[in-house]
């Protein structure tokens, strides 16, 4: 396996302070490696965006983060812990380590300023000694690298299609040649040739220039098919995590298995459609013990009592963790 | 004296920067009772409520006849004459209190005018679209455009002695094109959501939309509005009155800063004979102002105050809530992984 | 360009509006207001002013409204605009070009710097929610829920009298000729200094209070959060980010508060005894000098319209998407 690059340990992200908080991330574990795609999906609610804010700490307020770690493992140099820099460290870091496409492209972009002041100010202020003839330079290529004429460097974002303004926003992501890519839904607002065609050209880049990327997606289908590994969340917290295509061929976590049975197959043979019943819970009225028994067609004993740990399967396959009671090493003797 | 553009105007959708700020229709209940909440409206009730009082009863408990002269010329305030006397020994406590009716009289009479007028141009021209917004929005443009205090001015001087009543009407006449400019704006777009266009599709009557299905969503705007105007009409009125336009022999505030002004008070140092009223007009306008804070603040959740900005963290740091840093509180558990040392 | 055009089209059609009041407006005054000036100033008025005062007040009786709109029309190109009762016989324009200047001076002036200022306080105060500035909010609403001219009689009461620095009344020292040299514009200034300050410290506080407020809610765009991804510094992310995006709406909302403000500060210059249009205003309402009244309207508002069409300009240049071409 190869070295992480990004680990996230038990970080914990609540709205408001006190009693009042609402957990919306509970102690996650998750680690990316150097140059792995890492698919991250749920239900809307389920955590997956807030875990990409907080790791960040771009969350607004009332989010805070209140507890775990982030260790960064930059190419040379000793790791860091993202949630202990300082203001001034965490500014130097961001960007130039992980930066991060998020879900609207419309409203990314800032709409008073050209594409090109937005390109060159983000490299200007991480290298202050490039010159503007080098910045420039830089972000005509990388306008290129996406597919982009470099005349459209003076356009205004309201000029451009929606595809395009993802694209300058995938460019603006790679220009410091970060070891880290943080998607949030990147082409959610895209219609779906739009949608391959940047996934497409997105993975091509990876291939080329190296990067890790934690791609957060509602569309379970689509992961399955762009990334290296993939986890579930639900209700704040990983429930499955495993190679895309050990997922795919057999879905542990009955959650898992529901999302997959939410889309037709992509190829080989046809499966039933069944989808999940219920909705997701309440960050705020959370149910005991797993917090999917309440939905899970297969919940038994332990399920509404005890919080499974997330672990490997029974099977000891060490590439997979699941957390449900239904294939714990250490299921809880039945009372 | 100017009426600040009120947030609630910057933040219809279509202007870019703002989330829905109506709710669905069934959370409007709760939502009604946080507005009360709000530390802001209910103070901002509270003085207006006093206010009100003073209208009723005012005339009733004022101690003397504003009109009545006494020997005690030009006193101070005293035990006898709370806010002192004027320069024919009237009591000005008296005239205050009497003078409370007129101020919210005509405030409620323009208010209530205004805002039904802006309500049909501005509902109308939102909901109907086309040819008749063109033209409702033109001519809205236009008085809002058109300084409305010197038109008050010289529409009232042409009229002999006008009455309070009347008075209310011109300003109300006047000052309703900043609630229809924000309510057209409002319903074009809720005119474009599902229930209504489902209503529409359903073939429910024009006027029934709008009564049910627009004007309950509309209900935070037109009492920003109507508050707007009330400001704006408790302010021309007095200045109507202060440079001796409108009738002087009925008392409001303005009336007494216009004997006040013309006996030359301040000359003569007669701080309490302007002191009063002024007050009395800024703690009504204040009051106002939070009101519409208030409202702003709930059709817009964001601008409410950010609460707790300094937040302390297990190990004793204290940390600021803002944006771009989502402070972090504490490790969830010793790790010894090694790290850099950082500033607090 | 189109954006622009469609604002003069607009502004043509709102002044005609307000000329057309005007004409109607005289026609509501009752009785005969110009046969009791000719008869107070017998033999002393010439048949050319009366006619134009007639023209004015509609007192033709051989026209019809038409007739006599289309005669009001030609009399404005002209610039007449009538002859002043109270400061007969000179004309109102040549009353009005006096005071003008006075009236630009003062009220334009600080109107623009209340609104630079207050606008850059609202940016610190949403900006850093929580800090001091946002302690100061409650006051400034206070203060701009004062009517502007009972501030100005409390400045005039505080500051002014005999030997203070702050002269009361006027617009310069007595004795001096208007004239751009070393004795005049220190004593312009030295009486202008009041009354601003009175202007901009009730003005002043509704800038803040809009342009906060949109400091917050732009604040939340997912631009701003991408800039803070981005790692720019705080000072780039506030100002060029946030700020220069929360001054589009504050800037349309001065052009369409232009209007209020204008007619508000007017009243300052009365207290003052200021020599510019809020003044003359109040003078020409007291003697009943309709023609004067008339005239400061038009010329309020076509001030008021200019004004509007350089803020209109100003968003222009600072929003990019409505300058498509």
């Amino acid at each position: 396996m190869r070295d992480p690059v990004l680990e996230i340990r038990g970080l914990r992200v609540d709205y408001g302070l006190g009693d009042a908080a609402v957990h919306a991330v509970r102690d996650v574990d998750l680690t990316l490696h150097r140059g792995e795609v890492l698919g991250l999906a749920g239900e809307s609610g389920s955590g997956k965006s807030t875990l990409a804010y907080g790791l960040t700490r771009l969350l607004p307020p009332p989010g805070v983060v209140s507890g775990g770690e982030v260790i960064y493992h930059p190419v040379d140099g000793p790791p860091v812990d993202v949630l202990s820099l300082s203001p001034a460290q965490l500014r130097a870091f961001r960007w130039a380590e992980a930066s991060i496409v998020f879900q609207g492209a419309m409203n990314s972009l800032n709409p008073v300023h050209k594409v090109s002041t937005q390109l060159l100010d983000v490299i200007r202020a991480h290298e202050p000694r490039s010159t503007a003839a080098g910045r420039l330079a830089r972000a005509r290529e990388l306008l290129k690298l996406v597919g982009i004429s470099a005349d459209r460097l003076h356009s205004y974002p309201h000029q451009l299609s929606g595809g395009m303004r993802q694209r300058v926003m995938i460019a603006m992501a790679l220009a410091l040649e970060p070891q880290v890519v943080i998607m949030d839904e990147p082409t959610t607002a895209l219609d779906v040739v739009m949608q391959r065609q940047i996934l497409g050209q997105l993975a091509e880049l990876r291939e080329r220039l190296g990067f890790a990327v934690l791609f957060i997606t509602h569309d379970l289908s689509l992961l399955v098919e762009f990334s290296d590994r993939i986890a579930i969340m639900y209700g704040g917290r990983i429930v499955e995590e495993a190679p895309a295509a050990e997922l795919y061929r057999r879905a542990l976590h009955p959650y898992t298995d529901g999302l997959l049975h939410s889309f037709p197959a992509l190829r080989g043979p046809r499966r039933e459609l069944t989808g999940i019943p219920g909705s997701p819970p309440d960050l705020r009225a959370m149910p005991t013990g797993c917090a999917f028994h309440p939905r899970c067609p297969r919940a038994f004993t332990p399920c509404d009592a005890e919080l499974p740990p997330l672990g490997p399967p029974g099977d000891d396959d060490p590439r997979r963790a699941v957390a449900c009671w239904l294939h714990s090493a250490t299921a809880p003797a039945p009372r | 004296m100017t009426i600040s553009p009120s947030s609630i105007e910057q933040v219809i959708p279509g202007q870019g920067a703002m989330a829905q700020p109506s709710a669905a229709p069934g959370r409007a209940k709760r939502r009604r009772f946080r507005f009360i909440a709000n530390a802001k409206a209910a103070t901002g009730l509270v003085i207006l409520g006093v206010y009100c009082l003073f209208a009723v009863i005012g005339p009733w408990v004022a101690p003397h006849n504003p009109d009545a002269r006494s020997g005690d010329v030009l006193q101070p305030p005293s035990t006898a004459h709370w806010f002192g006397t004027t320069h024919l020994g009237q009591d000005i406590f008296s005239q205050i209190l009497v003078g409370a009716r007129s101020v919210m009289v005509v405030g409620l009479i323009a208010g209530v005018l205004a805002t039904i007028l802006s309500i049909l141009i501005g509902v109308t021209a939102g909901y109907l679209g086309g040819a008749a917004d063109e033209g409702l929005s033109a001519m809205s443009n236009v008085f809002l455009v058109i300084p409305a205090l010197p038109l008050i001015i010289i529409v009232t001087s042409i009229v002999e002695q006008a009455s309070d009543t009347l008075v209310a009407l011109i300003i109300g006449c006047t000052s309703w094109a900043w609630g229809a400019r924000v309510l057209r704006a409002q319903t074009l777009s809720l005119r474009r959501r599902d229930y209504v266009e489902a209503a529409r599709a359903t073939g429910e009557r024009t006027w029934r939309i709008i009564l049910f299905e627009i004007l309950p969503n509309l209900t935070a705007i037109i009492a920003s509005g109507f508050v707007g105007t009330v400001i704006f009409a408790v302010m021309s009125e007095i200045t109507l009155a202060f440079i001796g336009i409108s009738s002087v022999s009925s008392w409001n505030w303005g009336t007494i800063l216009f004997w006040a002004q013309g006996q030359q008070a301040l000359a003569q140092g007669a701080w309490w004979w302007f002191v009063p009223a002024g007050l009395a007009i800024a703690l009504l306008g204040t009051a106002l102002a939070l009101i519409n804070f208030g409202i702003d603040e709930f059709v817009s959740p964001r601008l409410r105050s950010a609460g707790k900005t300094r937040i302390r963290t297990a190990d004793g740091r204290t940390v600021r809530m803002r944006v771009g840093f989502t402070p972090v509180l504490a490790p969830s558990r010793p790790v010894p992984a090694p790290r850099e040392e950082v500033a607090p | 360009m189109r954006f622009l055009l469609q604002r003069v089209a607009f502004y043509l059609f709102t002044a005609w509006a307000a000329i057309t009041l005007n004409f109607f407006i005289p026609r509501l005054v009752p009785g005969d207001p110009v046969q009791s000036l000719i008869s107070r100033n017998q033999g002393r008025i010439s048949a050319d002013a009366i006619e134009s005062l007639r023209v004015l007040f509609g007192l033709d009786e051989n026209e019809n409204v038409w007739e006599q709109y289309l005669d009001y029309w030609r009399q404005l190109i002209h610039g007449d605009l009538g002859l002043s009762f109270t400061f007969f016989p000179a004309p109102v324009s040549t009353v009005i070009g006096d005071s003008l200047p006075w009236t630009v001076g003062l009220v334009g002036i600080t109107t623009i710097i209340s609104f630079l200022l207050g606008t850059a306080l609202g940016v610190g105060a949403g900006w850093r929610r929580g800090s001091w500035v946002d302690g100061l909010l409650p006051a400034t609403t206070f203060l701009s829920s004062i009517p502007y001219f009972w501030l100005g009689l409390v400045a005039i009461a505080l500051f002014a009298g005999p030997g203070s620095f702050f002269p009361s009344s006027g617009g310069y020292e007595p004795g001096l000729v208007p004239a751009f040299d070393q004795y005049f514009i220190p004593s312009a200034i030295q009486h202008s200094i009041l009354p601003a300050a009175t202007i901009l410290v009730s003005s002043m506080s509704g800038w803040i209070l809009s342009m906060r407020n949109m400091m917050v809610t732009v604040s939340s765009e997912d631009y701003i959060t991408v800039a803070h991804a981005k790692g720019l510094s705080e000072r780039r992310v506030a100002l060029s980010y946030a700020a220069r995006n929360a001054l589009l709406p504050n800037v349309s909302g001065f052009a369409l508060s232009l209007g209020f403000i204008v007619g508000g500060t007017l009243l300052v210059e009365i207290v003052f005894s200021y020599p510019g249009l809020g003044y003359q205003l109040f003078q020409a309402v007291g003697a009943k000098d309709y023609p004067l009244m008339q005239g400061i309207f038009l010329i309020i508002t076509i001030s008021v319209l200019v004004a509007n069409l350089l803020a209109d300009v100003a968003y222009l240049l600072l929003d990019p998407r409505t300058r498509k071409s």
